[in-house]
């Protein structure tokens, strides 16, 4: 069956028993971390868990379409440094007079849009690698950002958006409840829409696609856009949990991400794996990141182990085998 | 139905069609054939409205046909088959049949998946075949795929309120004698509703299949046929001005091998692929091996060329035993491994001619631990009049060239290596007659020069044709060997006997 259980239970079971070792992976590290700490199964620390697994799920949704069509997205720290960016300056702040509420939380998303929008321009009509093309636009969204900010942190002052973090509705903050709809949101774009499937044809053979009557252009710039969507919704979250916006708000984020798609089963190839994966992947970062801290360890070597982990979760997939040469 | 009119395509520096007219009756199978570039793919695309016309005019029972796009095409109930196969494998037959369709199924933005299985699942009943619409399209087979894009291709009835025009672009290329057989009996079923353009290389099938053969050459329609008027032998002399009997396959130059056994396998197996394979050949000797797919004789053909370790058994190689884990120490031990799939395999395609034929072995371009570019061309110059290239020059890069000539730059990279022993696997396929004469020309050449010749090919004609002897295998073992010296070869019944 192709609708969403359906889907999810191809990934999770049948045939394709490889793309259980996410889950098993995860399901293996709660335990360990359980074990070595119980601490980590209090309801306090699984409420800490998911918010911070918030901002990474709503970014590493945006960045699973993207690496499914087989392209790259570098672009998620500077798009959602201006998503934050927009967000704090429109809303009331300490910086101008501004408090246009929850107008400068659209306005944030629609900058996040357009950044995509631009990257998905920028790659097909100027025919640049999205490698390259979002590079540039990551750099672009950090200048950008950190000028209008005047090189400042700037504080967040309207209690409404700052309730995201604050506000909690069955004991998770409105955050997290925000992150979970981000990934319905993409669960159902890319099983039940004509976009999800024509981005997996692309990542699974673009020649093909377009022999076929889609428009690849516009399925390109239209997957752009969506990832910048989904990294705007995530600098508003971000904003709001801080409650402020500085220059390095997106720090860090890039990498947690991509790591998260990664680790979750999506094929840097493109044409394999998809949300779901990428929801077991941002769980398996955040609770090791978690369980990192309540163990003691120092950050600098849980930066070495999160690097550790993404080579092992590449070389541990299906995919590379039928690789050839790599690049 | 459809009519093309004095249709003129031009590429730079190359006038593609000349003046080219055809028609495609209601209910029929018009065969198209021709030597590579004759003109047969330009053809089709111009007709799947790929290309804009430079010349000459379209119409469709009467009216005029303007077509920009495939789009365009199919809402004229215009359908192609590709040459390449051309289905995204990752996802599922449902999800291929529909690919670019789905706003068929959509509603409020959202695809109904269910609705879409159970309209592709109609499409492939109508053309009799069981196929799992859910399946992904990387787990079936090839025969199984051809199925699924005709299925495609069918999918215009149910946009289109006319007889739809179906151009299959070499659907056989892939298939073994089985599949084309099915293939052929859809399309027989399928003529009282669709009217098909048939293009293959192959001329016993375009005259099996066909109603009516248009003969291409040099851009140009040079002859029309009844297929029932005419024979393969008369339409490949028209289209290549050669004569087809058994000078095709050079056998008057079939020499007597040396005595030195180059390659002996005892007991050969690798699990699950082959097993208790005996087979030698000597210096100068071509063995074939003719068998289905799944026989096993791919995987002992990689075996040799050093693609797929075997597991039991033992092989020597010019009397040393042999285990290669990898082509490298193959090509050292003087094999050379000529693939099927030149694009994939064969040839680095954006390197020059002289870059490929130095590949496997810089050392012969080497000065002072240095390449010689100037030694490199001469050797490539020397290879292109040899082989006789049809390239502008050794710096003239590989994907420009044809297929043949392609073909060539592989075998002169393996001659420069000093390869003793050649392993032939596919070496005529997606070739033109033409071409592929060239590269028996050329094996016979190797031949005579002692050079031991493994050979797996598409044909049972070819296999028996080039081979001093032919080995069958079905199953992973060898059922049966046959001695093909000239005036002795096996019949093909015989052979088949023992492949099914």
């Amino acid at each position: 069956m192709t609708l969403l259980p359906g889907r999810i239970a191809t990934v999770f079971g049948g045939r394709r028993w490889r793309s259980l070792a996410p889950l098993a992976v995860l399901i293996v590290l709660c335990l360990l971390i359980a074990i070595a700490n119980p601490n980590f199964i209090e309801l306090r620390n699984l409420v800490r868990l998911a918010n911070s697994a918030a901002v990474p799920l709503t970014l590493a949704m945006g960045l699973t379409f993207i690496i499914l069509m087989g392209s790259i997205d570098l672009s998620v720290e500077g798009t959602l440094s201006v998503a934050a960016m927009v967000v704090v300056l429109l809303a009331a702040n300490d910086s101008n007079g501004n408090d246009y509420g929850w107008w400068a939380v659209l306005a944030a998303i629609a900058s996040g849009t357009i950044m995509g929008l631009i990257s998905g321009l920028v790659q097909t009509m100027l025919r640049i690698p999205s490698f390259m093309a979002t590079l540039g636009m990551w750099f672009i969204g950090l200048g950008l950002s950190v000028y209008m900010l005047g090189g400042s942190a700037i504080r967040l002052n309207d209690a409404s958006i700052r309730d995201l973090a604050l506000h909690r509705f069955l004991g998770l903050p409105l955050a997290v409840w925000v992150a979970v709809g981000a990934f319905a949101l993409a669960a159902i774009i890319q099983y039940h829409t004509r976009l999800g499937r024509h981005i997996l044809a692309i990542g699974g053979d673009e020649d093909v696609t377009k022999l076929s009557g889609v428009n690849v252009t516009r399925v390109r710039i239209a997957a752009f856009a969506l990832a910048g969507f989904f990294f705007g919704i995530a600098g508003v979250l971000a904003a709001a949990q801080l409650g402020q916006s500085h220059a390095v708000i997106g720090d860090g984020r890039l990498f947690a991400a991509v790591t998260a798609v990664v680790v979750g089963g999506t094929a840097l190839t493109g044409g394999e794996g998809g949300v779901v994966n990428t929801l077991i992947g941002v769980l398996i970062v955040t609770v090791l990141a978690n369980g990192m801290i309540l163990l003691g360890i120092s950050p600098y070597i849980q930066q070495t182990v999160q690097g550790l982990m993404i080579i092992a979760a590449v070389a541990l997939s299906l995919d590379r085998v039928r690789l050839k040469i790599v690049k | 139905m459809l009519q093309a009119t004095g249709i003129v395509k031009n590429f730079p520096g190359v006038q593609a069609l000349r003046d080219v007219s055809i028609e495609v009756r209601p209910n029929e199978v018009v065969g198209l054939i021709g030597e590579n570039g004759a003109g047969k793919s330009t053809l089709m695309r111009v007709l799947a409205g790929g290309y804009r016309l430079d010349g000459g005019a379209l119409t469709l029972d009467g009216e005029p046909l303007r077509m920009r796009n495939a789009r365009d095409a199919a809402r004229h109930g215009i359908g192609m088959v590709f040459q390449e196969q051309s289905l995204v494998l990752n996802l599922t037959v449902a999800e291929n049949i529909y690919l670019g369709e789905e706003d068929r199924f959509t509603r409020f933005g959202l695809v109904n998946w269910r609705a879409m299985n159970a309209a592709a699942r109609r499409q492939l009943a109508k053309i009799g075949v069981d196929i799992d619409v859910t399946a992904r399209t990387s787990e079936l087979t090839f025969a199984a795929r051809q199925m699924v894009e005709l299925a495609k291709a069918l999918t215009l009835e149910e946009m289109v309120e006319r007889p739809l025009l179906i151009l299959l672009d070499e659907p056989t290329s892939v298939l073994n004698a089985a599949d084309i057989e099915v293939l052929f009996a859809r399309v027989r079923s399928l003529k009282s509703r669709a009217s098909f353009v048939f293009v293959s290389h192959r001329l016993d099938e375009v005259l099996a299949i066909s109603d009516r053969v248009y003969t291409m050459k040099d851009g140009a329609v040079v002859a029309e046929h009844r297929a029932a008027e005419v024979t393969a032998p008369e339409l490949h002399e028209i289209m290549v001005g050669r004569g087809l009997q058994a000078e095709y396959y050079r056998e008057a130059r079939q020499q007597q091998p040396g005595q030195k056994i180059m390659v002996e396998a005892k007991g050969l197996a690798a699990n699950g692929f082959y097993h208790g394979v005996d087979l030698t050949i000597r210096a100068g000797e071509i063995v074939g091996i003719a068998g289905v797919v799944g026989s096993g004789r791919e995987e002992v053909t990689r075996t040799i060329g050093g693609f797929q370790p075997h597991d039991a058994g033992e092989m020597k190689i010019a009397g040393e035993t042999v285990r290669f884990g990898s082509p490298e120490p193959a090509v050292r031990k003087g094999i050379g491994y000529v693939p099927r799939e030149r694009r994939l395999e064969g040839l680095v395609m954006f390197l020059s001619i002289a870059e490929n034929i130095s590949l496997a072995d810089l050392s012969s371009v080497m000065r002072n631990g240095a390449i010689d570019y100037g030694k490199e061309r001469r050797l490539a110059a020397d290879w292109i009049k040899r082989l006789r290239i049809k390239a502008p020059g050794p710096d003239a890069a590989c994907r420009k060239l044809s297929g043949g000539n392609q073909q060539k730059v592989v075998l002169a990279r393996w001659m420069t290596a000093g390869s003793r022993i050649l392993v032939l696997d596919h070496p005529t396929r997606g070739l033109d007659v033409g071409a592929k004469e060239e590269v028996y020309e050329l094996v016979r050449d190797l031949s005579a020069q002692g050079v031991a010749i493994l050979l797996i090919s598409d044909t049972l004609e070819e296999t028996i044709g080039l081979s001093h002897q032919v080995l069958v295998m079905r199953d992973g073992e060898i059922t049966a060997r046959f001695d093909a010296s000239p005036g002795n070869k096996p019949k093909q019944v015989d052979l088949l006997r023992a492949m099914v």
